[in-house]
């Protein structure tokens, strides 16, 4: 088995504001080894951009809590001083986030930029952190990067600004690349390029990748394993294969319904899930998506555990429905005839 | 920005807030107007000087009150050769000169010196001293304070309607409209504030001003009140024709054009609604800068002319009295130090209580 | 870059010749009446007057007469009719002690308005925030002359208290720089408090807007040390607002708007100058000043544009 680099347990992060406690991650654990990708999907207010940024230690703040562990080759991260999370942040865990217009400082150069993100961490002079920055622009597939690396980030193409935010991320041969909604705010063309760039680079580099987004289909190709959250709470985990293939939540029915799709009968409308996202101040009780679900029941009122409720070892849900129920009637859903309640 | 008074959100308080507001609430959907004003009424400190402020207003407005039963002078009402009753002894309210004896030898008493301040001492009259015409100084103070803060306010309210047409004009039309509205916001802006009022209030003191059908005579409170108003136009109005400039392409302007809104019908019920925060927090700060802007100029002669008395001309006054009637400059000078400040925190209060964003961000580390 | 430095000195000649007209409006049109007894001030004889009149041409042409107006002011001909000297002259020699002061102002409230916005910012919400927050509400809403006047009295002996401070004068630095530099001290605080609470203020909001920013937040994800990200990535960005604002408000007071300080101190420089012109109702040296003044404004808005297209590469190459 390949290292294991990163070991998140029941990790629960809470913010103070003007409304009430929003309780922003509620209990998620995983695992993640060197080479694989796990993927995170969710709507917005699900969590999975604030567990991305607490792994950063972003999050820090006076009004934020955390509860947990975050192993990282088994130092926890939650527990060590912002100065010393310093070392870790660029040098074994980086980030790309979702802008990267507005991610990038528009008054300074792209080279100088992921220089300054080298000499960080490694004690070389400016001569050599420059070629291996040029080095690092071809290798993310920017032209002319001799030219490029002088350029700034007004004058390049969206696509293009991601590609070298990826190669600022991985300048220091981090041993994860954490990517936040990397795609949502590209053209799709460049959506699956940038996906392929980060397949490919993994391999290049040898890291793993935790990949953020609220689109199944982006994730479709790259992901090893998946991770679906919603209000705070992972709610379905299992391998590609389980998840896309005998998923267990009726949340995860919706957002495979909710996908575009050439290849299967063309539905009278593009399914939707009914309802929002419940606000994380005020949850509902028992299990979160009950107010949305077409098939609760009584029990919904308790909230499931996580548990592994099928065949498959590591596919877990938090779901009280019958597995044969829920496989006769998902189709219905996903293929994305008419929804009927249960 | 100043958050003076603002506790810290700790997950503690928050958690006694949700208490109290009862926890089972839904997401309710709530104007942004109603969230600032609960935001407002928390800041206890700017609610505090709101209160000094208004306080500071009332006493002003009650000044013939306190001339009548008071101090029982006028503003204007000088007393050179006055005398008056201190604790039962009779004080000159203006020294007289001469010699006096004290202990066995001969000392000289300056005459020309006002009394300074009796408090209760003189049965009201001069509680705050006497200037250098023998005027209660606690009687112009009043009188004054009516006076700047009629200019301070009522300028920085022509000031800013006439700032919001022009911002709205320029910024909806676009065009040669902006730029000739443009063009005027630089010219009045490529003067220093005090020389351009300086130039314009004494112009218009030597003969008034006689045009359009208006006629104020050299020494109207009136030309004080358009000079400032004039002179500060492009600080509001810049400001507010960038933001309607940024709002006149969106959407929302779309959609009332396709419905067959009018012009005016856009600029004052889609577009005016959007920039009334920033209007409201750029009023209180030019309130703020009339009063210190007459001040200024009253001071150097070009605000308020004599004999009605201002907090400016009070300093003016008192400037080269100092050693021996500190009275005349420095209560003025207090009243508008308090009052300046009350408007200023309050006008903080107001910005941070309008600001859109939330107050508690996600902090980064 | 050339082709766009000319085009704005272009821009700001127009500007210029409109500014001169507005000048000629305040001065001669505005106030109605007769324009040559107003010019001629309280002293006139009527031999002045016409005299004025005709100097004036107020029996021609509308444009013939802002033309001579405008010449007479550049050539250095206007004359004071109060006591007859000659406006530009006068300008110029009151040229060092605006110069002292607004630079020696300037240098302290940039400095001190830089330091107290940044400790505010840093240490936003905490006692040193808080305390001086109030401390700079309090300066912006001291009035200036006021101000001067407390300081007077309490520092320099004016009244009750201590003789630490000479009481106003200005002394010229070639004559002695120590006594220079002593006499100005005052005046340099009086006029910087105003700015420093104001500067202080703006940076303390530049700052935490920025720290919220998306690239504050990808410094530090590359795990920059906080000392960096505040000063080469939040500073940088934050300080672009004040450059502006300092750029104009020191062509301000350069261009005699620290009228208020320089009579309070009675130092002798160009607002100074302006301000014994109200008491005695003189027209032309106001005219005079406050030309010189949009000069100045003019003239640093054009350097300020081109500092922000330095700061700013989003703009340069527009």
């Amino acid at each position: 088995m390949a290292e294991r680099l990163l070991e998140v347990k029941d990790l629960k992060v809470r913010f103070a504001t003007e409304d009430g406690i929003v309780r922003a991650v509620d209990g998620i654990s995983f695992e993640l080894e060197r080479g694989k990708v796990l993927g995170i999907v969710g709507e917005s207010g699900s969590g999975k951009s604030v567990t991305a940024m607490t792994l950063m230690g972003l999050t820090r703040g006076v009004n934020a809590r955390f509860e947990g562990e975050v192993l990282y080759k088994g130092t926890d991260l939650l527990k060590i001083s912002d100065r010393d999370m310093q070392s870790f942040r660029g040098n074994e865990l980086g980030m790309i986030f979702q802008d990267p217009m507005t991610s990038l400082n528009p008054v300074y150069r792209i080279g100088e930029q992921i220089v300054e993100a080298i000499q960080a961490h490694e004690n070389i002079d400016k001569r050599q952190a420059r070629s291996r920055t040029i080095e690092l622009l071809r290798q993310v597939g920017i032209p002319n990067p001799e030219t490029r690396v002088d350029d700034f980030p007004h004058q390049f193409s969206g696509g293009m600004r991601q590609r070298a935010m990826i190669a600022m991320a991985l300048s220091c041969n981090p041993s994860i690349l954490i990517a936040d909604e990397p795609t949502t705010a590209l053209d799709v063309t460049i959506q699956a390029q940038i996906v392929e760039l980060v397949n490919r680079l993994k391999d290049d580099f040898d890291s793993a990748v935790i990949f953020i987004t609220h689109d199944l289909g982006v994730i479709a190709d790259i992901a090893d394993e998946i991770i679906v959250m919603y209000a705070g709470r992972v709610v379905e985990r299992g391998s590609k294969r389980d998840v896309f293939y005998d998923p267990q939540m009726p949340y995860t029915w919706g957002l495979l319904g909710s996908i575009p799709r050439l290849d299967r009968p063309r539905p009278e409308r593009l399914h939707t899930i009914e309802g929002s996202p419940p606000s994380l101040i005020n949850l509902p009780e028992g299990c979160k998506f009950r107010p949305r679900c077409p098939h609760a029941f009584d029990k919904c009122m308790q909230e499931p555990g996580l548990e592994n409720r099928v065949e498959s070892p590591g596919h877990l849900d938090r779901c009280w429905l019958d597995v044969d129920f829920k496989r006769s009637n998902r189709d219905r859903t996903i293929s994305g005839s008419s929804v009927e309640a249960a | 920005m100043a958050t003076t008074g603002q506790e810290e959100f700790t997950l503690d308080t928050a958690a006694e807030l949700a208490a109290e507001e009862g926890a089972t609430k839904e997401i309710q959907g709530r104007s942004p107007w109603v969230l600032a004003g609960r935001r407002l009424r928390r800041n206890y400190v700017a609610l505090a000087f709101l209160g000094v402020f208004i306080l500071i207003v009332v006493c002003c407005l009650l000044a013939p009150l306190y001339s009548r039963h008071v101090s029982g002078l006028g503003q204007n009402d000088t007393n050179s050769g006055g005398v008056i009753t201190v604790n039962g002894r009779k004080v000159h309210v203006i020294s007289q000169g001469g010699t006096k004896i004290v202990n066995g030898q001969p000392q000289i008493v300056f005459g020309g010196i006002p009394i300074g301040a009796q408090w209760g001492a003189a049965g009201g009259k001069y509680i705050l001293g006497a200037d250098e015409l023998g005027r209660d100084v606690a009687t112009r103070l009043l009188y004054g304070g009516r006076n700047s803060l009629f200019i301070g306010v009522t300028s920085a309210a022509i000031c800013t309607a006439l700032s919001v047409i022009l911002a709205l004009l320029a910024g909806y039309f676009g065009g040669i409209v902006d730029w000739v509205i443009s063009r005027f916001f630089d010219l009045i802006w490529a003067f220093p504030v005090v020389l351009l009022g300086i130039a314009l209030g004494t112009a218009l003191s030597v003969n008034g001003f006689h045009h359009f059908g208006i006629n104020l005579s050299g020494s109207s409170l009136w030309i004080t009140i358009l000079v400032i108003a004039f002179v500060f136009i492009p600080y509001i109005g810049r400001p507010l024709r960038g933001q309607v400039l940024a709002l006149r392409n969106r959407e929302f302007v779309e959609a009332a054009t396709a419905q067959g809104a009018g012009s005016v019908r856009i600029m004052f019920t889609e577009l005016l609604p959007n920039i009334a925060s920033s209007v409201l927090v750029l009023f209180t700060l030019i309130v703020a800068n009339a009063i210190l802007t007459e001040v200024g100029l009253s001071y150097l002669g070009a605000g308020v002319q004599l004999p009605n008395p201002s907090w400016g001309t009070m300093i003016e006054e008192g400037s080269s009295r100092l050693s021996t009637a500190p009275q005349i400059s420095l209560w003025a000078g207090i009243a508008i130090a308090i009052t300046v400040l009350a408007i200023n925190v309050f006008g903080d209060g107001l910005r941070d209580a309008l600001d859109p964003r939330a107050k508690i961000r996600i902090e980064h580390g | 870059m050339g082709a766009y430095i000319v085009r704005r000195i272009f821009g700001m000649l127009l500007v210029l010749i409109a500014v001169s007209f507005i000048v000629y409006l305040i001065f001669i049109v505005i106030p109605g009446g007769d324009p040559a007894q107003r010019i001629a001030g309280k002293v006139a004889t009527p031999a002045n007057v016409a005299a004025i009149r005709h100097r004036l041409g107020l029996d021609q042409s509308f444009i013939v007469q802002w033309y001579d107006l405008v010449k007479s002011l550049f050539t250095a001909k206007l004359v004071s009719y109060y006591n007859q000297t000659n406006v530009v002259q006068q300008i110029k020699q009151g040229l060092p002690a605006t110069f002292s002061l607004s630079i020696g102002a300037g240098i302290i409230w940039m400095g001190f308005g830089i330091l107290v916005g940044l400790i505010s910012a840093v240490t936003a919400g905490r006692l040193s925030d808080r305390v001086i927050t109030a401390l700079a509400l309090i300066g912006i809403s001291l009035p200036v002359a006021w101000l001067g006047l407390i300081l007077r009295y309490f520092l320099a002996g004016e009244g009750g208290g201590v003789s630490w401070f000479p009481d106003g004068g200005y002394v010229s630095l070639t004559s002695s720089p120590v006594q220079w530099f002593y006499h100005l001290l005052l005046p340099w605080f009086t006029l910087a408090i105003l700015f420093i609470g104001f500067y202080g203020r703006v940076l303390r909001s530049n700052i935490l807007d920025t720290i919220n920013e998306d690239f504050v937040r990808t410094a530090k994800a590359k795990g920059l040390s906080t000392r960096r990200i505040l000063v080469k990535h939040v500073l940088r960005a934050s300080l672009i607002p004040i450059v502006t604002l300092f750029g104009l408000d020191f062509a301000s007071v350069l261009g005699g708007g620290a009228i208020i300080t320089e009579s309070v101190y009675n130092l002798h420089g160009v607002g100074w100058y302006a301000a014994q012109s109200i008491q005695t109702q003189d027209l032309p040296p106001l005219m005079g000043v406050t030309l010189y003044g949009a000069m100045f404004i003019v003239v640093f808005t054009l350097l300020v544009d081109l500092a922000y297209a330095y700061l700013d590469p989003r703009i340069r190459l527009s």
